[in-house]
């Protein structure tokens, strides 16, 4: 890094635009207000550094969100104090509950201010706290080169996660002169890279021995870039592989080896593995309810190994034997020279018999937002990158697009934040321009941040969003229906807007598409708009429900399938 | 506020205390010791991690360490081991934590300090100052209606004392966190795994 100097006098809005510049920072997702007026007017004039601008704070936290995931570097959002602040909140705890690097810079009052209610004022770096990997509260000029070099720091290395800094108005234009780069001062902070040699002997002789083994893939083999050493040593030792939710594609989902999503709409294939594995290697995973049910029942005759940076997430949640802690890829790099080659035969016959007793089913008939999936699919040849909101719509992408490449898959996995999907497909369109951007929605989600099409419009990407159309809040609705007595409550959603209408609206394409034999039409339809996001609306099945599906807390022989008499072709 | 609440209190509860239900374990007293980069906020994130998991801190004392860039922060609360495990393991998520050790199982040495000012009933003065001296305690004021003690000492001897001189009523009290360090020297292997 060049030691540059600041001699002449240079204000604190400044400062901190050449401190975003000297860390790569090339898009800023942002909202002006009062409290960051100086630093706008630093941007003003300060090419560098394209900002976005947004209609909603939260979608600019999701957009550096979607960006962060898309290209694995940290993304920015900027807003004002106060409420631009708090609007942030949702995004910021999104992108910590699944670890994405993000950067979340808010103006504040004046530092003599603060503590007042002045105006526009909140105590965000108290609000944020419980949902950052940091916060910081800059009390001096001189202290932006020094927390803004760690705050990037901290956002990307170790379990990356979100960092604040929040900026009094006062010193954005206070002088400073000075070094551009300084050192950092964590002391405490000293993330594990490299793996203990015993640990990792240790865990691959597990493996080694193992009749049954199984890798449980998560966001960690993603964020470390693992995808490579992961695919060689689930090759050189024929281990099955499941990816969670935050794993699609680091593994290809068309792989002999690959099992599916586990969990409670996970594939029962994957799901007997996990039951039924004498070992299985947790690799950047969390163990999360979403995927263990009821935990006393959770694979109980396996030994856990768990290799992951952050060794708070080690034994959380079920006893682990065999610890590695350290960064996945790393760690996955050494321990294939200790893996030997095993067939396995046994017990990938048997998980073939599952996959084939037990595939993904859906009825054929009707227009079904799993068949507009697979047709997506289909039609972008596995390579898109799919964006979803939460709920059933979202369950379905993770189930029916077989998704082959790492980064191509990004969804709120731990948060579940509807409202996610738009903005996060900007970001990434926005990240890797020219790549084929999907948003699949619903008619619930969309509406959350509906107003980031002005955003996608004005900066003419042709984001396709699959809205999937059927009229309710359906996963809600699905719980109602089974767990809750059909007790429809507040889940029918038959005021939604025309959804055509709304992204013509707003300067976009729409197209509607209500009949099954015309989605291939709607699908290569839409990919001919190249200047401007194109809505697709699916008039989907109204009452579908996800299948298979472990109720929460269940086990697998809680496993509800999708009921066939029911099928009609 | 002069109260002498003390005295009243001991004797209701024991007069209208229910007929005896079997006394639960109270869960295990942990005293856990956290070093810190010595910064505003921290005091506040690291209770809010007690908060928010629903923990009592049983007390807390906070001051500066040998060097001035750290803060140690002793932290006595009772719960279940995997509790207290989360809660460890919570802490050192947190980037300002330095490191992490529970007394629990080590050999060390815990002290209160209390500031206790005590009644002094007519011709009781002598009687007390002997009580006192019993305990080590120090007298830093006196009047001819109450005498003010300072008690240092590990938390059993802090309540015998004011057992003992609980019936001569007492007018105020204040007591500090516990503070704790291991005998010897702390060797990594004492920091929780």
């Amino acid at each position: 890094m060049s030691r540059k100097i600041i001699t002449e006098p240079m204000v604190g809005a400044r400062l901190l635009l050449e401190c975003l510049r000297n860390e790569g920072v090339q898009v800023v997702f942002g909202y002006p207000g009062g409290a960051t007026l100086p630093i706008y007017d630093a941007l003003y004039s300060f090419p560098e550094i394209q900002h976005i601008l947004v209609r909603h704070e939260q979608g600019a936290a999701h957009m550096a969100d979607g960006y962060g995931r898309a290209t694995g570097k940290v993304g920015v959002c900027m807003a004002t104090s106060g409420p631009g602040a708090t609007n942030l909140v949702t995004g910021i705890a999104t992108a910590y509950m699944d670890s994405i690097p993000l950067v979340a810079i808010t103006g504040q009052v004046k530092r003599d201010m603060i503590g007042n209610d002045a105006f526009q004022e909140a105590d965000v770096t108290g609000i944020c706290r419980p949902v950052t990997k940091h916060c910081y509260l800059l009390k001096a000029v001189n202290q932006m080169p020094r927390v803004i070099k760690e705050a990037f720091y901290l956002a990307r290395t170790g379990r990356p996660g979100p960092v604040l800094i929040d900026i009094p108005r006062d010193i954005q234009s206070d002088k400073y002169t000075g070094p551009l780069d300084v050192d950092m001062d964590l002391p405490g902070y000293n993330p594990r890279v490299q793996a203990d040699q015993a640990q990792l002997e240790a865990a691959a002789e597990a493996i080694n021995s193992a009749e049954r083994p199984v890798f449980y893939v998560g966001g960690g083999c993603v964020l470390s870039g693992a995808h490579r050493e992961l695919r060689a040593a689930a090759e050189r030792a024929n281990i099955p592989v499941t990816t969670t939710l935050m794993a699609m594609g680091v593994f290809p989902g068309d792989h002999p080896l690959s099992l599916g999503m586990p969990g409670m709409h996970g594939t029962y294939c994957a799901n007997y593995a996990m039951d039924k594995c004498d070992v299985m290697v947790s690799l950047g995973a969390r163990f999360d309810d979403r995927i263990t049910g009821k935990v006393d029942t959770f694979s109980v005759n396996s030994r856990k190994v768990h290799f992951d940076i952050d060794p708070t997430c080690i034994g959380k949640v079920v006893e682990t034997q065999f610890p590695v802690v350290g960064d996945v890829r790393e760690s996955l790099k050494r321990v294939f020279k200790h893996l030997k080659t095993k067939e396995r035969k046994l017990w990938l016959a048997e998980l073939r018999e599952q996959k084939q007793k037990h595939p993904l089913w859906y009825p054929k008939d009707g227009l079904r937002a799993q068949h507009v999936v697979e047709r997506i699919c289909h039609f972008s040849h596995g390579k898109a990158i799919v964006t979803t909101d939460v709920g059933q719509h979202q369950m379905w992408t993770a189930q029916f697009y077989s998704f082959v490449e790492p980064r191509h898959f990004l969804t709120s996995g731990g948060l579940g934040t509807m409202g996610f999907g738009l903005p996060a497909a900007i970001g990434a369109a926005v990240g890797r321009p020219g790549e084929d951007v999907w948003c699949i929605s619903s008619d619930g989600s969309i509406m959350m941040k509906i107003q980031e099409l002005v955003t996608a419009r004005r900066l003419k990407l042709p984001i396709k969003i699959g809205l999937m159309n059927n009229g309710h809040l359906g996963m809600v609705r699905q719980w109602q229906e089974m767990f809750w007595q059909r007790h429809y409550s507040h889940v029918i959603l038959n005021d939604s807007p025309d959804f055509v209408e709304v992204a013509k609206a707003f300067g976009c394409y729409g197209l509607r598409c209500d009949k099954g034999e015309n989605v291939d039409a709607a699908i290569q339809e839409a990919y001919k708009f190249k200047d401007a996001p194109v809505l697709v609306d699916f008039r989907v099945e109204p009452e579908e429900n996800v299948y298979p599906m472990v109720p929460a807390g269940g086990s697998l022989e809680d496993t509800l399938h999708y009921p066939k008499g029911v099928e009609v072709v | 506020m002069n109260k002498p609440a003390e005295t009243g209190t001991a004797t209701a509860t024991a007069t209208e205390a229910p007929p005896a239900a079997p006394p639960k374990p109270k869960p295990k007293r942990h005293v856990i010791s956290v070093l810190v980069k010595n910064v505003p906020g921290l005091l506040a994130q690291v209770a809010n991690l007690f908060a928010a998991r629903g923990y009592n801190i049983e007390s807390l004392a906070v001051g500066e360490t040998e060097d001035e860039r750290f803060s140690r922060m002793t932290v006595t609360v009772r719960g279940e081991a995997e509790i207290i495990a989360a809660l460890k393991q919570g802490l050192k998520r947190f980037v300002n934590v330095i490191k992490v050790l529970d007394f629990t199982g080590v050999d060390h040495v815990e002290r209160d300090l209390a500031l206790v000012k005590v009644n002094i009933p007519a011709g009781a003065r002598q009687e007390i100052l002997e009580l006192i001296q019993v305990f080590q305690g120090t007298v830093v004021d006196i009047s001819l209606k109450d005498i003010m003690v300072v008690v240092v000492g590990p938390e059993l001897k802090i309540d015998t004392f004011l057992n003992i001189v609980r019936p001569y009523g007492i007018k105020e009290m204040v007591r500090t966190g516990r503070l704790a360090m291991a005998r010897g020297s702390v060797m990594e292997g004492h920091e929780s795994e």
